[in-house]
């Protein structure tokens, strides 16, 4: 318990810094988890060279979810679209630093299935976004 | 006599290992399945040890042990179920494909555009989604039973629906998730004069209660093994003969057929009728080893014990500040008690509790209609069966303080 909640994971879903919307904003998209409800939604800007210029995140959903987006948030902001779109699992897992089961990874992975969904344009938010 | 719950816990095996080392394990999810008794397991072991075959037609002698044993099972389990015959007993793999069988058999054959059926608002997604098939497909028409704020169907509202003139009325005995026992007897009774027939979702009821189709007047009643002590795999469809006959078969294959020509078929007569393929034998058996066992406990000893136990959880959780049970009073409740903990996710109320080996569900439960209807996006779900004990409630009660304290 102790591992799986960190004091970083119950200090980001307590009080995030990054939970809002923004408007206007270049890219938007939403999707949710169906197995929990878990819902994330992730506005950003960005300007002409391809860089996010600011970033935030909403929904509801487990302490889980929700850290890892605000945890997201934080991180990609000033980063350029390009960078983004190689995340993967890892980045998100060193950055919370615990280990999950298959369950909860899902939980963990959905606000960056949504980031990469949007950076990509994309119809829909596709698991293999996240492999 | 009461249960002696120290020596029923001996009966599963699976209690005595810890969920790690040193955390033993405290299994509050008996709603979503059951744990298994060494009868049961000892009988499917023996099957495969000793009279493995396939059933029916075969004349040698291991086929005919396992045949019989297959029917064996199928006489006793109907039987617990106090149905008229055996042959009004069919083996299906569970109560969503017993609930299946009727909406694609009963309800192509008898339902069109137009026509209503009545189901209500706190259906497992089971009993909710054959209907929206058959919806899309002919057109018929769904209306819903609502639930009040207590967790009790509004049965004032059922009788103006049933002045409709529905041609089905199909309904969980028992709730998953507010435990709600509802009154099916007199549901099924005001069906009837208003000219319905009835399917009874008795998945959560039959393991927990003493149910008699004959008593209740259903015309249908779908349950399952795997949540009454029994294997996962098979579950079983009880109707009234007259319905059954009339009823186009469902899947189509082996043993459901009396000849097969190139060109064309005659169907079986009941049960096998509605059997298609090499059903599930060993699983049959354990169902009837399942049967025993409850039986030999007594229904109404373990439904003492579960409500026993479902009043003094009920009692404790409200005790937590920031807990909400929902669903009715003990009184007309079965054994289970989903709850929200204000502030904290119910995936995490669940992870956490498992760190001490607690195990309860966390989600919508396959019944997101209800959960939207109360707007909460999950809940948490402890329940009860006949080896849980009041020790476990506490330690439920204890893992919930550790939740807001690591939450605070």
């Amino acid at each position: 318990m102790d591992d799986l909640y960190r004091e970083v994971i119950i200090e980001h879903y307590k009080n995030p810094g990054y939970r809002g919307h923004l408007d206007p904003h270049d890219i938007k998209f939403e999707d949710s988890n169906p197995l929990c409800g878990d819902h994330i939604e992730i506005t950003l800007r960005t300007d002409e060279s391809g860089k996010i210029t600011d970033a935030r995140f909403s929904g509801h959903g487990c302490a889980i979810s929700q850290a890892s987006a605000d945890l997201l948030i934080e991180s990609v902001i000033g980063k350029p679209i390009e960078e983004v779109k190689q995340l993967n699992k890892d980045y998100i897992l060193e950055m919370l630093g615990i280990d999950l089961g298959p369950v909860r990874l899902k939980c963990a992975l959905l606000s960056l299935k949504v980031l990469k969904a949007g950076v990509y344009g994309l119809g829909e938010a596709s698991d293999s976004l996240v492999e | 006599m009461p249960l002696n719950i120290n020596e029923v816990r001996k009966d599963f095996p699976i209690f005595q290992r810890e969920t790690r080392p040193g955390v033993p394990l405290v299994y509050l999810d008996s709603t979503a399945t059951s744990q298994k008794p060494l009868a049961v397991i000892e009988a499917m072991n023996q099957f495969y040890r000793r009279s493995n075959a396939n059933i029916h037609r075969g004349v040698h002698t291991l086929a005919e042990e396992s045949t019989a044993l297959y029917e064996q099972a199928r006489v006793k389990i109907a039987k617990f179920i106090n149905a008229p015959s055996a042959h009004q007993f069919i083996y299906t793999r569970n109560t969503t494909e017993s609930i299946n069988l009727v909406a694609y058999s009963w309800g192509r054959a008898n339902l069109k555009a137009g026509d209503l059926v009545i189901l209500t608002e706190l259906e497992h997604h089971s009993n909710l989604v054959p209907w929206h098939i058959l919806q899309a497909e002919r057109g018929i028409e769904l209306d819903f039973i609502p639930v009040t704020e207590g967790g009790l169907l509004d049965l004032d509202i059922y009788k103006s629906l049933l002045a409709r003139g529905p041609k089905l009325v199909s309904f969980a005995h028992m709730s998953n998730v507010l435990g709600t026992i509802n009154p099916a007897g007199e549901i099924i009774r005001l069906a009837h004069e208003a000219g319905a027939v009835t399917l009874v979702d008795a998945a959560q009821s039959v393991p927990h209660l003493k149910v008699d189709v004959q008593a209740l007047d259903a015309d249908f009643l779908a349950f399952s093994a795997h949540k009454m002590c029994g294997p996962t795999g098979i579950g079983a469809l009880y109707g009234k003969m007259d319905l059954l006959e009339k009823m186009p078969p469902f899947l189509g294959g082996g043993d459901m057929i009396k000849e097969v020509h190139l060109r064309s078929f005659r169907p079986n007569t009941l049960p096998y009728k509605f059997e298609a393929g090499t059903p599930a034998i060993a699983e049959a058996v354990g169902f009837g080893a399942a049967v025993d066992y409850l039986t030999s406990l007594g229904m109404d000893e373990i439904a003492a014990h579960e409500h026993d136990i479902t009043e003094y959880a009920l009692e404790r959780l409200e005790e937590v500040p920031g807990v909400k049970v929902f669903g009715p009073s003990a009184q007309h409740k079965g054994g289970v008690a989903a709850f929200t903990l204000d502030g904290v996710h119910p995936h995490d109320v669940a992870q956490i509790l498992d760190q001490d080996g607690i195990a309860v569900r966390a989600g919508h439960h396959c019944a997101q209609p209800l959960h939207e209807k109360f707007g909460i996006p999950a809940t948490s779900r402890a329940s009860f069966y006949l080896y849980n004990t009041k020790a476990e409630v506490d330690l439920l009660v204890n893992g919930l303080y550790k939740v807001k304290e690591l939450f605070g």
